[in-house]
């Protein structure tokens, strides 16, 4: 009895988040001097007025999807794996080292493009091992651990670009070479979408939910991250346990890098992680780091992107809109969480 | 000051924690709140401090009435509460923790609170390194710390929630004295347990609490008899002795030495055998908490062996002692025993031996159902611990330990407890004992150390005593042993 009031008025506080979130982006919009229904109505149709608008949409939903399950793992472990962005990062760059050293060879291009995969897991799994070391054995802050891996993977992103990968001729921000077709991941005919991305992503979020919320290994890796004292007394193995979340993260973060460079960009740009990582951190924070609604909230954070691309055409408005609103319901879904327990706590 | 609460009413969801409670307090008195746990003590106590707003009801504070808003407030008001859990900052020094909260000035003045603790201390004969980390400090040791940081922000009404359950009979007569003294300057002081003798002992007056009711008031002669009738609406009966132990040897020490950086432990040989209770007595933070680690293998001896049976265990890993079933279960439930924010069904499959990879959730359920029935937590399968009473988390806590165990190693197992819940947890123990395992527990109740023990080791400053038979000792004896006299 008690539990059904409180899920209704939980309903309540969230509808409001999102009352809230809507304002406050109208307001900003109203300065700006623009219309914000006629915003809101091209940010609907740039992402589900056509088909191909839609499969946009699951091109950006499959890295952000799998950034999201990853952060899942650390969050669920207590770790602010801010350095999700930089394992993106290194996924793709090891995709593309890899496609670099197979692309001439007598390889099938669907064992090449396996190898990709594998290699851009590895990579993110690499960078995540660095900031697993550093908190773990060194006690540095995996916040602070994560940031400064950021800076290195863009770093290391910009000279491989102007520097030992560099287009014949002349280096530039477009990017490396493009590769081959037949190192691009099949596509439906004439959309930008691979079936094989989605496969990808919603396998990877099926893992997720079924590890955290029915295995042994989901349970301990919360107890780890609720109180790691207690764990340990417990008899859990504490520090492999932290170690296994980056890992898995990393995985996670380096499959998305693999799906930018095989599905998306067919070569290494120097944004290539796109930001999915941060996006990712919001939809983990949106969603109370419950596997459940990973996915239908990743795609609309997708469509929201893909959506406000629309803007900068129609309208003259900046297409980082969609970050404000995004951005917005982030911190008033958690603001109003605030609101909700404060009032209960009163009552 | 004063303290008039009139017709207090608050409700956790269902329940009516404190229902129509008038209580008058004039100044100068030791007013003694007795109750068993649950009873709504706590919550009324919390009402006044300001950590919750009462439903209905008023507060006066010198005939005036008051709003009190929130901790901060009821300090500015003299009113200062010592929580049954320390409320204080474990990573930061204990002169930094005297600080904070504390009025005035953009630079804290260390010099000043080192002084100002300088005189508590003395007054209480307490003995805490203003610049140790509080994280350092024993619960014991972190209580006294917040009475001095009380006094010291200016509390004129001191309310001390269980505040006897983590230190010394030493410690507590001079607790008991400064109480006494305080009261004699006008200071009200509001003394919250379950422990009749000390309340018998201390206050100038007793109100009762039943189910959230006050449902008497007596002032001295005391007759416990009455006091424990108005507790538990009936008499509680002090079960026999009993005791199981055995010849046969379970854990051996052989010189065992621990050294941590504030003392150290040298020297002890000791075997506990099947079914045998060994009691630690000693002040708080005389070594007994090192003790118990490294017989769990916490914390890692520098000298000397360890034996489960003919297993040498010296030095081997954490994981290995549990393999081995030897049980830790230390004090602080919530901090290092539970999992806030996990429930009790998670609770107890964590506790489990893994079965394959997937949790079962039918037998996870049945297993929480029968552990609740078994200890009678009063709570359900998907609680989160942290909304348990103390008493039942340390139920809770004993009903993960595992079946069969060698030994059981209890840090304070009825702390905070009153006494049908401790002697029901000692039933529980005994059974234990009954089937083979070998028990050694602290605690700071003498009388505890006396009815359970076999034997009992007295820790003083490290030092530990030869084990004494239980039987051939009373409380006056390990009371000096314990102030070091012998050693």
């Amino acid at each position: 009895m008690v539990k059904t009031s409180s899920r209704w008025t939980n309903l309540a506080f969230q509808l409001l988040a999102i009352i809230l979130a809507l304002g406050f982006t109208s307001l900003v919009m109203v300065l700006a001097k623009a219309d914000p229904l006629e915003a809101y109505r091209n940010i609907v149709m740039g992402s589900v007025g056509s088909l191909n608008k839609f499969s946009d949409v699951l091109v950006a939903w499959v890295p952000l999807l799998l950034a999201t399950s990853g952060l899942l793992v650390t969050y669920t472990a207590g770790l602010w794996n801010i350095g999700v962005e930089g394992q993106i990062t290194l996924g793709a760059i090891f995709t593309t080292w890899a496609l670099r050293v197979l692309q001439d060879s007598a390889l099938s291009p669907a064992l090449i493009i396996l190898i990709g995969f594998i290699s851009g897991a590895l990579g993110g799994m690499l960078w995540a091992s660095v900031v697993a070391f550093l908190k773990i054995y060194g006690g540095v802050n995996e916040i602070f651990g994560g940031l400064g891996m950021n800076f290195v993977a863009t770093a290391l992103t910009i000279w491989l670009i102007f520097g030992p990968w560099k287009r014949p001729g002349i280096g530039s921000m477009s990017g490396t070479e493009p590769f081959k077709e037949a190192l691009w991941l099949p596509t439906f005919p004439g959309l930008r979408i691979s079936p094989w991305s989605v496969v990808v992503g919603i396998v990877g979020i099926v893992v997720i939910y079924l590890l955290l919320q029915g295995t042994y290994f989901g349970l301990k890796l919360k107890a780890v991250g609720r109180n790691r004292r207690a764990a340990f007394l417990l008899g859990i193995p504490t520090t492999q346990y932290m170690w296994m979340a980056f890992l898995l993260c990393g995985l996670f973060a380096g499959l998305a890098g693999a799906v930018q460079v095989l599905g998306v960009y067919h070569r290494l740009i120097p944004s290539i992680s796109s930001g999915y990582g941060f996006l990712g951190m919001l939809v983990a924070m949106l969603i109370n780091y419950q596997p459940t609604w990973a996915a239908p909230v990743a795609l609309f954070f997708a469509a929201l992107n893909i959506g406000s691309i629309q803007l900068p055409i129609v309208m003259k408005l900046d297409s980082t809109l969609s970050g404000v609103l995004q951005g917005a319901l982030v911190l008033s879904v958690l603001l109003m969480d605030g609101v909700r327990q404060r009032l209960m706590q009163r009552r | 000051m004063n303290v008039e609460l009139i017709n207090i009413h608050k409700w956790f969801g269902p329940v009516h924690a404190n229902d129509g409670i008038t209580l008058k307090i004039p100044s100068g008195v030791i007013q003694g709140l007795l109750g068993e746990n649950g009873a709504g003590k706590s919550t009324l106590m919390k009402i006044l401090s300001g950590f919750y707003q009462a439903d209905e009801g008023e507060i006066h504070l010198d005939g005036k009435p008051v709003k009190i808003e929130s901790p901060a407030d009821a300090i500015r008001h003299g009113v200062g509460m010592l929580h049954q859990d320390p409320l204080d900052f474990p990573p930061m020094r204990v002169v930094d923790n005297l600080l904070i909260g504390h009025q005035g000035g953009l630079f804290p003045n260390r010099a000043e609170a080192i002084r100002a603790m300088q005189d508590l201390q003395a007054r209480f004969g307490f003995n805490i390194d203003p610049y140790a980390y509080v994280d350092s400090l024993t619960v014991g040791e972190r209580q006294q710390l917040e009475i001095m940081r009380l006094l010291w922000l200016g509390a004129r009404v001191l309310i001390l929630d269980e505040p006897t359950t983590g230190i010394s009979a030493n410690q507590k007569e001079k607790l008991f004295a400064t109480l006494r003294a305080l009261a004699e300057q006008g200071m009200t002081v509001i003394f919250v347990s379950h422990k009749l003798e000390e309340v018998e002992e201390l206050c100038h007056r007793v109100a009762v609490l039943r189910q959230g009711k006050l449902v008497g008031e007596t002032t001295p002669p005391y007759r416990t008899e009455e006091l424990v009738k108005m507790m538990f609406g009936k008499v509680v009966l002090p079960e026999d002795k009993t005791h199981f132990s055995s010849s046969d040897p379970l854990l051996r020490l052989e010189n065992l030495s621990i050294e941590d950086y504030r003392l150290q432990i040298q020297n002890v040989t000791l075997t506990l055998h099947r079914g045998e209770v060994i009691g630690l007595a000693g002040m708080e933070g005389s070594g007994q908490r090192q003790f118990l680690q490294a017989c769990a293998g916490i914390i890692r001896p520098v000298a000397g062996e360890i034996y489960l049976g003919e297993k040498r265990l010296t030095g081997r890993p954490y994981r290995e002692f549990l393999e081995a079933g030897i049980t830790y279960v230390p004090a602080a439930r919530l901090e290092e025993g539970l999992i806030p924010g996990l429930t009790l069904t998670e609770h107890f499959v964590l506790a489990e031996p893994q079965n394959g990879l997937v949790v079962n959730r039918q037998k996870a359920a049945a297993l929480t159902a029968q552990r609740i029935a078994d200890f009678s937590i009063k709570g359900m399968p998907a609680s989160t611990v942290e909304s348990l009473s103390g008493g039942n988390q340390q139920r809770a806590l004993l009903a993960m330990l595992r079946q069969p165990l060698n030994v059981l190693l209890l840090e304070h197992p009825t702390r905070g407890l009153d006494i049908e819940s401790a002697i029901w947890i000692w039933g529980k123990l005994k059974e234990r004992c009954r089937q083979g395992t070998g028990i050694i527990f602290t605690s700071a109740d003498l009388e505890e150390i006396l009815h359970y023990s076999d034997r009992i080791l007295v820790f003083f400053g490290g030092k530990v005593s030869q084990p004494i038979e239980a039987t051939k000792t009373s409380v006056e004896e390990l009371g000096q042993l314990i102030g070091g006299k012998g050693f």
